[in-house]
């Protein structure tokens, strides 16, 4: 408490927060009590699709370049974010992404060809798979956490031992609808956890521009529900984050606020520019933090990863993008009339006859 | 038989759902404990449990997403906005998320949502409580636009808009929620979405309007009656999807024709009328269709609000118009 004496009692203060952080950087395990219970073939499937992501993002970057891919938020940075905090739910658990996150949706079963028909503005891109728990990438900032708030209801009232999860920016956590969803979260005490993937920029404006909050974490306070600030470059962090999360959401304990820290390697899209708004140095400083090769010295010094299998990762990473790609390109083109009737269960009549025009 | 008004009328329809189907639940700012700043769900809290109908933190953007959310995972939600011009805060999830949910998905998801709300002027209310905002959804592709005129449309309406597949925006005319107690069935009947009511047949001159502007247009019609001037008046119950259809058949045999809407004159629903005749009847008309509307300003304050709704007066003088064109 000595801390707070020379505060008044009447004035709400919080102390500062410190990342949840299970790795150095140099791979070394430095908070072996946080430590999630992973089998050593778990460790190596993360490792696995946190590769397998990367080559995904890169073929995905020069897809775009050669026209075949049409709007496309790249990833290269996030993967321990992404694949981690995937990789802690079940997958009875439903997904609400924006539109970076991609990866989460497709390791939990949308097919890597749909996504890329998303990107190509196909409508089938959005046709989620029965069974597989996500929503389509939602586009504007936000909207998808009072989506995965009315979702973690249902589980609720249902009884069922499920959680919806939801991932924003640190841009998306200045929007209404952010502190919207978390204050329903809060008072109906849901089993949502909202994730924060603060990657530093929201397109190009900066974290410091973007809230005098001592964190984003922080912001769970005002809720009412718990949050929690992690080191978003180190996936079995992120893993152990979202698996507390989703345990208390199952356990009726209520919603969560998890703030991961990361960084995006590339721009914001593929029609950016970062040199405009971002430094070497910040980004090499950055680039030292890499998620994959941070976990890779952890397995490495286990004697689980070596670099031929990231190298057959990345071939069969390689092979799996040009399938779907190929996939995609060959799916059969949309027309008006299908658009006309995907409106309304049952096409009025005045729609109906709209059809004619084409 | 009962005698409801329509706020009973809505409720009744409200009960009949909840009983129905264990996925349909009500909610929104005082809905539940209260049962609504109108009473519309008076005593539906205590019949069907705090799970079903509930209160929400007041936050509009929120409840109307949360429904979307639900309605991914199958239930039935009714949302209320407690007044209409609450509905600009909830934009996004009223008329993007839940309207484009079936497009985005392919079909794999739907929003089966109806969005209830007050609105309509003439009862004194606070700004932005009146406003008639019905022009804004109907310019919004996948979402049906509802306007109950009397206590039977409502209830049948209602119930068609909670079993419908896709968002329903129900808008509730303050000035009828107790105006008059009508005969409604207490059994469950539907009024299929998307068909138009003649309230009055006539030959000379047809009225095309709904929800109070009904009641106003056949004062009119009754004053104009007494001039030997027949005129028919629809009610178009629903604007989106629109019954061209009866508006043409009735044009085939008046050849005359306005439109009456409280909201404001420029577009809206009165012009996408009468676009539709221009495409549909143009041959039959023996004069331009006319519009009487209000004027394009924000809905004013309550001092001149019955200056500026159309009056039987306006009305009258407009159907002359066309009479003597």
């Amino acid at each position: 408490m000595s801390k707070l004496m020379n505060k008044h009692s009447y004035e709400v203060h919080s102390d500062n927060v410190e990342p949840l952080t299970i790795l150095s950087p140099e791979g070394e395990v430095v908070n072996p009590d946080l430590m999630p219970e992973l089998s050593d073939e778990q460790l190596k499937e993360l490792m696995y699709r946190m590769v397998f992501t990367r080559t995904w993002d890169e073929r995905a970057v020069n897809l775009g370049r050669q026209g075949r891919l049409g709007f496309y938020a790249p990833v290269s940075g996030q993967e321990a974010s992404m694949i981690g905090s995937e990789y802690a739910l079940n997958k009875e658990d439903f997904i609400c992404p924006a539109y970076r996150d991609m990866p989460q949706i497709v390791w939990h079963g949308l097919p890597l060809y749909q996504a890329f028909l998303y990107s190509r503005g196909h409508q089938h891109g959005g046709q989620i798979p029965e069974g597989v728990n996500v929503l389509m990438p939602q586009i504007i900032i936000g909207a998808q956490i009072l989506h995965a708030t009315g979702v973690a209801m249902a589980f609720k009232k249902r009884g069922e031992k499920r959680v919806a999860i939801t991932y924003t920016g640190d841009g998306g956590s200045s929007e209404g609808d952010f502190y919207e969803g978390l204050n329903f979260a809060g008072a109906y005490k849901l089993p949502a956890i909202y994730v924060v993937q603060n990657n530093g920029y929201a397109i190009t404006t900066p974290y410091s521009k973007q809230t005098a909050a001592q964190s984003i974490a922080h912001k769970a306070l005002a809720a009412g529900i718990k949050g929690v600030q992690v080191d978003g470059m180190d996936v079995l962090a992120v893993v152990k984050a979202v698996s507390e999360a989703a345990e208390r959401g199952r356990n009726g304990e209520g919603a969560t606020l998890i703030e991961l820290l990361t960084y995006r390697f590339r721009p914001h899209s593929l029609s950016d520019d970062t040199t405009k708004y971002r430094t070497k140095d910040e980004e090499s400083e950055w680039t030292q933090k890499d998620p994959i090769i941070r976990f890779g010295k952890y397995l490495d010094k286990k004697g689980l990863w070596t670099e031929e299998d990231t190298a057959r990762v990345k071939e069969e990473a390689k092979a799996a993008v040009n399938d779907a790609i190929k996939k995609a390109e060959a799916t059969e083109k949309m027309t008006v009339g299908g658009l006309i009737d995907s409106m309304f269960e049952n096409t009025p009549a005045h729609l109906e006859e709209q059809k004619a025009d084409f | 038989m009962a005698q409801m008004n329509m706020l009973e009328a809505i409720r009744d329809a409200l009960r009949t759902e909840l009983k129905r189907d264990d996925n349909v639940m009500l909610f929104g700012e005082d809905v539940g404990h209260t049962g609504g700043v109108f009473r519309v769900t008076e005593g539906l809290q205590k019949e069907f449990g705090e799970e079903r109908v509930f209160d929400t933190p007041l936050a509009e953007s929120a409840l109307a997403g949360m429904a979307v959310g639900l309605g991914v995972q199958g239930f039935r939600p009714v949302a209320e906005i407690q007044f209409v011009g609450f509905i600009y805060e909830a934009l996004d999830q009223m008329f993007v998320q839940a309207a484009r949910m079936r497009y985005r998905s392919g079909g794999r998801y739907n929003s089966p949502i109806v969005f209830r709300t007050p609105f309509g002027g003439g009862v004194k209310a606070a700004e932005l409580h009146t406003d008639s905002l019905e022009g804004l959804a109907m310019q919004t592709p996948g979402i049906k636009v509802v306007i109950p005129s009397n206590p039977y449309d409502a209830k049948g309406l209602m119930i068609s808009a909670i079993r419908d597949n896709d968002p329903v925006f129900f808008m509730e005319h303050l000035n009828l929620y107790r105006a008059f107690r009508a005969e409604v069935p207490e059994e469950e009947y539907t009024i299929p979405l998307g068909k138009a009511n003649v309230v009055r047949e006539g030959s000379d001159v047809t009225i095309v309007t709904y929800g109070m502007m009904v009641h106003t247009s056949v004062k009119a019609a009754e004053e104009l009656e007494k001039e030997g001037v027949k005129v028919e008046v629809i009610d178009l119950r629903t604007l989106m999807p629109l019954d061209i259809d009866t508006i043409v058949e009735s044009i085939k045999k008046t050849n005359r024709v306005i439109i009456v809407q409280e909201a404001q004159k420029t577009s809206g629903a009165a012009a996408e009328v009468i676009a539709q005749i221009n495409e549909k009847a143009i041959l039959h008309l023996e004069a331009p269709v006319l519009r009487v509307a209000g004027p394009d300003t924000v809905y004013p304050y309550a001092q001149i609000e019955d200056q500026w709704l159309p009056t039987p007066a306006r009305i009258i003088a407009g159907v002359k118009k066309v009479l003597d064109f």
